[in-house]
């Protein structure tokens, strides 16, 4: 299924370009004759050549495409059209470690915090604090994200200027384990970090709120009660043992929305991951860089949703993968 | 005389609904306040949506603008409702040809079974598994910003068929297995009767709240597009004011007028639509997702 799903992936992120009519080679060279450098034309042939060369764009488009394949599957996507000799290999690789430490931190925090804050809502369901809780979350969670960040970016820099409006760390630091140069990174990311974990963090209230109630209406939660367990013990095992498989099934599920999500916070934030990125590939119409991001991005979020799969049966001990579950 | 008398037992139902829950009340309401804005608005607008230089600029919100008007001259009033027209129109079709597709495929894997309910299965996950929005800036980038807006809803109704579908197919699974079907099946009822007599009254409830979930994602899509400036720039939407704005810096030269609109109406509509979700599928009691 994994290798499928970043098969199908790949392959629309092959086709797609080739159903548009703009050919990426004319824009370069048309680039450069716009500057007013004068080109013959055998230049201008042997040029377009070594371009198409360059590109990957030589021969039929099986052969394209298959070459497609399996240099993507090494991770290699050829050269980036806007910022012209450099790979778009690099460039990716520079902006990956951002945007994956800001994800993985603000979708496990939230993941977590949304767990338990929604087991004790689901649990306590009369309580005030309990409705304030789903009142929030029921408010902040249909918010699309860039909707959320651009209300902090509004409210927070410029209207308090308490943060800074953009980067990820302050200027001329470089990449190091000092004290510093930490306290600046988690200054900088703090506001992309606390978008995303605030609209994730409705969700995994509302979801795991809705598990638990369904659960605390069962014999054997009912049963455990009347013989006179503690709370914590029904709370603990009871339910939430119980309610979170469903909520790791979701998490898998949910892992494109994220990063979809993530994509334009960090674009709005101008942090230097993907969605920066992202932003100057289209900006650019560097079609390269472009299928690049994509590509990884599909392989990204399915090897994610693989990695959670496989440790799945360490939280469900009724599954195992010899026995071919699935 | 009859009719007269359903529609007014009809009405009084609603309404009672309406009351017995404020969710749906304060949702419904303000969605139906959007609607008059979008639909009925614009044919008294005195400007033209696409042109520029109509009124002063950057005017603060005062009695003769009453949202302000934007650097490029226009009346942010008159714009968001045209704004609020595309950006609703473009969410329905999204959702109903999503949710007309989802439920057709889900039927069909669900009740077939065998090789359809293998094949139809294995695009859903497929499709559900794969991050939609970068391929969809991809698509729309190539476009260059001119994509047609009718465009860009086909495809987003590619990303948006799949959960539909599966959530179909599950009800359709456990469905099947119910006395009432084999009793229709033994009256010598055929599969699309079964399918509109006995199974859609069970699950329209949970379509309709679908596609008000795929109405929300798909005008959050569009938005999200038009950020990043690959929308169809042209026409007036939610989004492509938000990108106008960036684009004109409108936060830091202290307009806040021209983004505080868009991102409110935004934000106001999302949460009732989810209004409307979440009592709709609690009211029917199916778990649902946002997806």
């Amino acid at each position: 299924m994994y290798i499928v799903t970043v098969w199908a992936g790949l392959t629309i992120c092959f086709f797609l370009p080739r159903l548009v009519p703009i050919d990426p080679i004319t824009v370069i060279l048309s680039r450069v004759t716009a500057m007013g450098a004068f080109m013959d034309p055998e230049t201008y042939t042997a040029m377009r050549k070594t371009l198409l060369q360059l590109f990957g764009l030589e021969g039929s488009l099986q052969e394209q495409y298959f070459s497609f394949l399996s240099k993507a599957i090494i991770g290699e996507f050829g050269i980036s059209i806007a910022v012209f000799p450099s790979k778009v290999n690099d460039l990716i690789y520079r902006a990956l470690p951002w945007t994956i430490s800001l994800l993985a931190t603000t979708t496990l925090f939230s993941w977590i915090f949304g767990n338990i804050v929604g087991l004790l809502v689901g649990y306590y369901r009369d309580k005030k604090i309990s409705k304030v809780f789903q009142l929030f979350a029921i408010a902040v969670y249909p918010i699309p994200y860039y909707v959320l960040a651009l209300i902090f970016v509004f409210v927070f820099c410029y209207t308090l200027r308490v943060f800074p409006l953009f980067g990820s760390k302050g200027i001329g630091f470089k990449v190091s384990f000092s004290l510093e140069f930490l306290s600046s990174l988690i200054f900088h990311s703090f506001l992309p970090a606390l978008t995303l974990f605030i609209v994730n963090l409705g969700w995994w209230i509302l979801s795991m709120r809705a598990l638990t109630v369904n659960l605390s209406e069962e014999d054997f939660v009912k049963f455990a009660e009347i013989k006179g367990m503690e709370k914590k013990v029904i709370l603990s095992r009871y339910i939430f043992r119980n309610a979170l498989l469903p909520q790791i099934t979701q998490l898998t599920m949910a892992l494109s929305t994220i990063f979809s999500g993530a994509v334009l916070t960090e674009f709005i934030f101008s942090y230097p991951g993907l969605g920066q990125l992202l932003y100057m590939a289209v900006s650019s119409s560097d079609i390269y860089l472009l299928m690049g991001i994509t590509s990884l991005s599909v392989i990204a979020v399915s090897t994610s949703a693989l990695i959670i799969d496989l440790i799945y049966p360490l939280f469900d001990p009724r599954i195992k993968y010899e026995e071919k579950h699935i | 005389m009859k009719r007269k008398k359903i529609t007014k037992r009809l009405v009084k139902n609603l309404l009672y609904v309406l009351k017995s829950d404020t969710r749906l009340l304060i949702g419904t309401s303000v969605l139906v306040t959007f609607m008059i804005l979008g639909f009925i608005f614009p044919y008294f607008s005195p400007y033209d949506p696409k042109r520029w230089g109509q009124v002063p600029r950057d005017i603060p919100p005062c009695l003769k603008y009453p949202l302000g008007t934007t650097s490029l001259g226009q009346d942010l009033f008159w714009l968001l409702t045209f704004a609020l027209q595309n950006s609703l129109i473009l969410g329905m079709v999204v959702a109903a040809i999503s949710t007309i597709v989802g439920v057709i495929l889900g039927l069909l894997a669900g009740y077939g079974g065998g090789y359809l309910d293998t094949i139809i299965t294995f695009f859903t996950d497929v499709f559900i598994a794969i991050p939609a929005f970068p391929i969809l800036v991809m698509l729309a980038a190539l476009f260059l910003g001119r994509i047609h807006i009718l465009m860009l809803a086909m495809v987003l109704c590619l990303f948006n068929w799949p959960w539909p579908a599966k959530q179909v197919r599950s009800m359709m699974l456990s469905l099947k297995e119910r006395a009432f079907i084999d009793t229709a099946i033994f009256s010598g009822f055929g599969m699309i009767e079964i399918i509109f007599r006995e199974i859609m009254p069970l699950i329209s409830p949970w379509i309709f709240a679908n596609f008000i979930n795929t109405v929300l994602v798909a005008i959050g899509a569009e938005a999200g597009l038009a950020t990043l400036g690959v929308s169809s720039l042209e026409e007036p939407t939610l989004g492509t004011i938000i990108y106008w704005s960036l684009r004109y810096q409108a936060m830091f030269r202290g307009y806040w007028w021209w983004i505080a609109v868009p991102v409110g109406t935004i934000t106001v509509l999302f949460i009732a639509l989810f209004l409307i979700y979440i009592s709709l599928s609690e009211r029917f009691s199916i778990g649902g997702s946002k997806k």
